[in-house]
């Protein structure tokens, strides 16, 4: 009985429902007696533990419901799709012919197909998604418009205090840069920084995280028009063997690094992308991977951790392929030139051109 | 007159605007760490679809996307409650940073599909010490929950409606047909020791 007296005391203690000579009364049998004092510790660790399994039940409780409201509306995969996957692999498996743009259809058609048949009951299911598209798309001009007028009110003074660093290139003059999509994610507020250290404010309009490519376009109104690009795009696979370049921030400093194209595929089997043989750091990601034409065959996305100089760039392709996808969208039309004037120069000529061309993406 | 007046409100939006940004971030964590509903719609809506593509990348499922964001959600959502709580980076950074961590522990650790690390080329920000204290906090809360599960009928249900629940005694005495509150609360109490019992037991030989 006096030990139910004394779980029941540290109960109401831990509650905070004694009055407060309770309270003193209830500490000085604590401080007298280290039997009782014992038995209320290990009450009160218990009803922690007990507490701590309450909150987190509760906490996921809303994060069950918040996901399936978010499933219904089509933000998030369904739970048990396990088709992605199954139709990515397969896609590798019989890889060789489909071009990347293909086989991105047919992984989208069989999601929407599964999609569809999961929830032919509920028609809104399929179609939210577009819709939600279009709300982006405003947000995104009320985002444009704020920022021109950050642009007139703001001065210029305060300098950006960045928490990572990638690489960018533009991919026009007109100031479309393009990066890695996990790069853009990242960031609440992108500015991108050019070789001579200007800085201007940009925002990601495209933003692929299967590809991993992502689109920025620069805001700043004190951007210029850029000279013409020194080099192209591929669309074609390149070969393997090839040699290859990239240049790329993992320093505040700009950084060349020449290697060669391992395999044809990525991580593994991954047909979107090449593996390549080269040495990169952490803010490499988004750089550009030329051939020695000068065309820009790849960006640099990621390595494997546990073996050296086995690096993975996504191909090109996606490049056109994310062009694509932002004109069907009706967001933006973005021209991209293929007229190269980096051919047939030496290495350094060809690096003093594009140093130019390749940007610090800096974000918080 | 009136231009003066345009350029003056569009720095007023502007200031504004940063204020708000500013408390984006404290307030949909204040209201993480009180379980609003809204605060954590939000907190999905600008990150899980990041940490879905990076698991789904990396071999995972939405299923398991699911899982992680989950259990990045918990530690953030510990870590917003406790009083001395202070975030250094953006929600967005932390929870891409613990999610990606919990992931490749787990791909690590199921040697069967063991595949190689793939890294990012972006610093995130080190959460190892934040994901260790959690982990060893879980195995506690798995203890709890397993001994829940060993109590049996009706105890489970009884001590899951007072401590977890929160239900009051008369409630609960009204649910469980017990005829007043003070036998509801005498059952309690004996549930409660043969929970604690188990708990200690297990916690014990734990260690």
């Amino acid at each position: 009985m006096e030990k139910q007296f004394l779980t029941d005391a540290a109960e109401r203690y831990y509650h905070n429902e004694m009055t407060p000579e309770e309270r003193v009364y209830f500490e000085k049998l604590r401080n007298d007696n280290p039997e009782a004092d014992q038995i209320v510790v290990e009450h009160l660790f218990f009803l922690e533990q007990l507490d701590r399994l309450s909150r987190i039940q509760k906490l996921k409780q809303v994060m069950n419901t918040v996901e399936d409201k978010l499933e219904v509306e089509g933000a998030i995969q369904l739970k048990n799709n396990k088709f992605k996957a199954k139709v990515i692999h397969i896609w590798k498996r019989y890889k060789r012919t489909i071009s990347v743009a293909a086989a991105a259809a047919v992984v989208v058609s069989v999601f929407t197909a599964s999609g569809v048949s999961i929830f032919s009951q509920n028609k809104k299911a399929a179609l939210t998604p577009l819709v939600d598209r279009k709300l982006n798309q405003m947000e995104h001009k009320l985002n444009q418009m704020e920022n021109k007028l950050k642009d007139v009110a703001t001065p210029p003074a305060t300098p950006f205090e960045a928490n990572f660093r990638a690489t960018g290139f533009l991919l026009n003059r007109n100031g479309y840069i393009i990066t890695n999509a996990h790069v853009a994610n990242l960031a609440r507020n992108l500015i991108v920084e050019n070789a001579k250290g200007v800085q201007f404010t940009a925002e990601s309009i495209y933003s692929n995280a299967l590809t991993d490519i992502a689109i920025l376009k620069i805001t700043d109104s004190n951007f210029k028009r850029t000279s013409p690009l020194p080099y192209t795009f591929r669309e074609e696979d390149a070969d393997l063997a090839e040699q290859i370049f990239t240049l790329g921030y993992p320093r505040e400093e700009i950084v060349y690094n020449q290697g060669y194209l391992s395999a044809l595929s990525g991580y593994y089997g991954d047909t979107t992308s090449y593996q390549i043989g080269i040495s990169v750091n952490p803010g490499n990601s988004g750089g550009p991977v030329l051939n020695k034409n000068g065309e820009v065959i790849g960006v640099i996305t990621s390595k494997e951790t546990n073996a050296d100089g086995v690096v993975f760039a996504i191909k090109a392709e996606s490049i056109y392929q994310a062009v694509k996808e932002i004109k069907e969208r009706e967001q933006d039309t973005i021209k991209i030139v293929n007229d190269n004037s980096l051919k047939g120069h030496d290495r350094v000529q060809q690096i003093k051109s594009l140093s130019n061309f390749v940007f610090k993406v800096k974000g918080n | 007159m009136k231009k003066n007046l345009g350029y003056f409100s569009s720095l007023t939006v502007l200031t504004d605007r940063q204020v708000d940004n500013f408390n984006d971030e404290r307030a949909l964590l204040k209201g993480l760490a009180s379980h609003d509903p809204h605060a954590i719609e939000l907190i999905y809506r600008q990150n899980y679809g990041v940490i879905e593509g990076f698991i789904i990348k990396n071999n995972g499922f939405a299923e398991d996307a699911r899982d992680v964001f989950q259990e990045a959600m918990v530690i953030l959502f510990e870590k917003a409650q406790s009083d001395s709580f202070e975030l250094n980076c953006l929600i967005k950074t932390y929870l891409f940073s613990v999610s990606r961590r919990i992931w490749l522990k787990r791909v690590q650790k199921n040697k069967k599909t063991y595949l190689p690390e793939m890294d990012i080329l972006e610093e995130t920000i080190p959460v190892e010490e934040d994901l260790e204290t959690h982990l060893k906090r879980n195995e506690d809360l798995d203890l709890m929950e397993a001994a829940m599960n060993k109590i049996g009928e009706p105890c489970k249900s009884l001590l899951e409606a007072f401590y977890l629940q929160k239900k009051s005694m008369p409630e609960i005495a009204d649910q469980f047909g017990y005829t007043n509150a003070d036998n509801a609360k005498t059952q309690k109490y004996k549930c409660l020791n043969r929970l604690k019992k188990i708990f200690f037991s297990q916690y014990k030989t734990e260690e």
